[in-house]
């Protein structure tokens, strides 16, 4: 049997007394995709937010359990270094932050030990080599004056660099052109074991072209209406979620 | 969000605060009077001119009131009369390295003198207390005819160069902490580098004050003649003392025609200690001034440097940070004074104001009649890390010339919820987050600092930035 990498259980979450998540479930195994899709507004950013432990949320009711173990004590940095991921949707810039002692940096906390400069080096020319990103990337300050593909790319870089047991892929494709969108696509797929898994959070179907999902669920209004296998991908990109939704 | 909790400078004391017991050839009484004025010049062996100098420079500053402008209380809560005004800490100048005390030596150790001058210092003189005790001089700046001495020094050896500039730039009546420091001055630089001499090399000068209740009031008067170049650094840390301390310095440079200098300062004056800082530069035709200017520490700073372009297509450009964290006022800032047509000047100011801290940028650019074709560009940024710091803006232009672009931008921000989050999930915890965004911050700064003051800097912000976490 394979191993529960998250666990969610009845999670409800609510920013500013307003209550988004109303009972969310989900369980995800090692080596697994999944997908949750769902119209504006159902929730999915809140999702992925409250599982990286954004202290903005607040969890009213339910539970996360990360390889077994309770996440919601843990503060984000915690949960980063027990190997959760969230590529955001809208990454922040940091005006004077050079990339590359930001990757080190981050790199050298989730690992919990120094990486030489060297091996650093060697490590992000190779990962940036597979998504195709020019070297002059690094010199830049991190994600300040990016483009939307930029950032998203930067994104990717991140993860390839952590290499994290569970990524969870916020609105990824948002933002991105044809090409850029494969191009990113590939790297995941590149950098994706069968010791990790994944979930991505999207609106749309463009992306599972490319990554294809063991699992698709529909979340509306705070809960998963609907669960299935990639196909449930294509027809709600066919019929459009009112239809798909409408019982 | 709690980074109010941060803890300014925990091991301060530890790490910076370090001092050695007194130990002092001579020591004048505390207070301020003719006869201490008098006692300086006759232990200095000074020409009488400028015992005369002296004299009628604390007679201004005897008259001049207090600035009624900036942060008043700070400055009235001055206890002049438990100042020290002269102290010697050796009889005699040292010569080398190996000659200095061995006490002094200790000082400058944990300051990493000795391993600054084995990189690629021209030369060191190490103020420590008012009498430079060590100054070496690389050979080849002497055999190009470059003077870099100690202001003691330079008026015994060059008496008429001194004479000729000393005081012209900035005059005792400038203001009352300039007649103060002229009437009181002690150590500080002399430099001089002849026509079309550039100096490849940053001087270097570290500065230090060590005594309970000691004023320190270096005076420095760099000459850079027509076409030469010169970059001189300061950089400054003192220890912890629970007595008020002042450091009033008075900075005058000159550059001539087409000449170069830049004045690089770190400050990083203990809480305790009110700096209160005349900086001015002269640009003539074409020459270019700029000041970087650091300020961390201290309890009240005054500080505006500033430059007189008074030849046309002088450039003058003024690069400042501040620092202001608990019971800490930063006033600084920066004055253009545009005399001369197609000059230029830009000024950059960034604070960070952290646990209550205070933050005020003090900015002129002033264009006279007939200076046409002036260009401007003003920046202010600053950063608040919580909610009971504060952060104020006086940006004054007095422009009585029609053709001119002026450009001036504000900006005020916090630490954003979204940017702490995002560095968070990568791992770093809040404290580093907001470390990395201050470092961040100061970038723009910390890049025009030759390398091992970047790295001195963003050191010294880490230990600001130290601190338990609520």
């Amino acid at each position: 049997m394979k191993k529960e990498v998250l666990k969610i259980q009845n999670l409800h979450a609510e920013v500013e007394g307003k209550e988004i998540l109303k009972g969310v479930n989900l369980v995800i195994h090692a080596g697994e995709i999944h997908a949750i899709m769902g119209p504006n507004g159902s929730g999915k950013s809140t999702l992925s937010n409250v599982l990286m432990g954004h202290p903005h949320y607040k969890i009213t009711q339910g539970e996360i359990l990360f390889k077994g173990e309770s996440l919601l004590s843990l503060k984000p940095e915690e949960r980063a270094k027990k190997g959760l991921f969230l590529a955001f949707q809208y990454p922040t810039s940091v005006p004077g932050v050079n990339m590359i002692s930001f990757l080190r940096t981050m790199l050298k906390n989730a690992r919990g030990t120094e990486i030489s400069v060297r091996d650093f080096r060697k490590l992000l020319e190779e990962k940036m080599l597979l998504l195709e990103m020019d070297k002059s990337f690094a010199q830049r300050y991190l994600n300040d004056g990016f483009s939307g593909g930029e950032k998203k790319r930067s994104e990717i870089l991140q993860m390839a660099l952590l290499n994290p047991e569970m990524a969870v892929l916020d609105e990824t494709d948002s933002g991105l052109d044809i090409d850029a969108l494969k191009t990113v696509c590939e790297g995941i797929k590149k950098i994706f074991t069968p010791e990790n898994s994944l979930l991505i959070i999207t609106h749309y179907q463009r992306m599972l072209n490319y990554i294809k999902p063991d699992f698709v669920h529909v979340l509306a209004d705070g809960k998963m209406v609907k669960s299935g296998g990639s196909e449930l991908a294509l027809e709600l990109e066919e019929k459009g979620y009112d239809l798909v939704l409408t019982p | 969000m709690s980074v109010q909790n941060l803890d300014i400078g925990t091991q301060y004391a530890e790490k910076y605060g370090f001092h050695d017991p007194e130990k002092y050839v001579f020591k004048a009484k505390p207070g301020l009077s003719k006869e201490i004025v008098e006692e300086i010049s006759w232990m200095k062996g000074e020409p009488d001119w400028m015992r005369q100098q002296r004299l009628r420079a604390l007679e201004i500053f005897f008259k001049k009131p207090m600035p009624l402008w900036g942060n008043t209380e700070m400055l009235n809560s001055i206890a002049f009369n438990e100042i020290y005004y002269y102290l010697k800490a050796t009889e005699k100048q040292e010569s080398s390295w190996e000659e200095v005390p061995e006490q002094i030596k200790r000082t400058f150790d944990k300051l990493g003198i000795p391993e600054a001058e084995r990189k690629f210092l021209a030369g060191v003189t190490a103020q420590y207390e008012s009498e430079v005790v060590y100054h070496s001089i690389r050979e080849d700046l002497a055999k190009i005819g470059v003077i870099f001495t100690d202001m003691d020094t330079g008026l015994k050896e060059h008496p008429e160069l001194v004479k000729e500039y000393f005081g012209t730039v900035i005059p005792a009546a400038d203001n009352k902490f300039s007649a103060l420091n002229s009437a009181v001055w002690s150590g500080g630089s002399f430099i001089w580098v002849p026509p079309g001499v550039k100096v490849e090399i940053p001087l270097q000068a570290y500065f230090r004050i060590n005594a309970e209740k000691m004023g320190q009031f270096e005076r420095t008067l760099i000459i850079c003649e027509e076409g030469a170049s010169v970059h001189y650094i300061e950089g400054c840390t003192a220890p912890i003392y629970s007595n008020n301390s002042l450091h009033s310095a008075v900075v005058e440079l000159i550059a001539k025609k087409g000449a170069k200098i830049r004045y690089t300062t770190i400050q990083n004056w203990s809480t305790n200690v009110y700096n209160l800082v005349t900086k001015r530069a002269l640009a003539h035709e074409q020459a270019s001034v700029e000041w970087i200017d650091g300020n961390l520490g201290s309890r009240l700073t005054m500080k505006y440097p500033s430059v007189y372009m008074v030849g046309p297509e002088a450039h003058g450009e003024v690069l400042s940070v501040a620092f202001a964290g608990k019971g800490q006022h930063q006033d600084a800032g920066a004055k253009m004074v545009h005399l001369a047509p197609n000059t230029s000047s830009t000024i950059l100011s960034k604070s960070i104001s952290k646990d209550g801290g205070r933050a005020t940028y003090r900015g002129l650019v002033k264009v006279e009649k007939g200076a046409e074709n002036v260009k401007c560009n003003v920046r202010c940024d600053a950063l608040l890390l919580d909610e009971q710091s504060r952060s104020d803006t006086y940006p004054l232009m007095q422009i009585n010339e029609k053709k001119v672009q002026i450009g001036h931008e504000a900006t005020v921000s916090k630490v954003g919820d979204e940017q702490l989050f995002y560095l968070r999930s990568r791992g770093l915890t809040e404290q580093e987050a907001v470390t990395l965004i201050v470092k961040g911050f100061f970038e723009p700064f910390a890049k025009v600092l030759p390398m091992e003051y970047a790295v001195e800097l963003n050191r010294l912000i880490a230990l600001e930035m130290e601190g338990s976490l609520g």
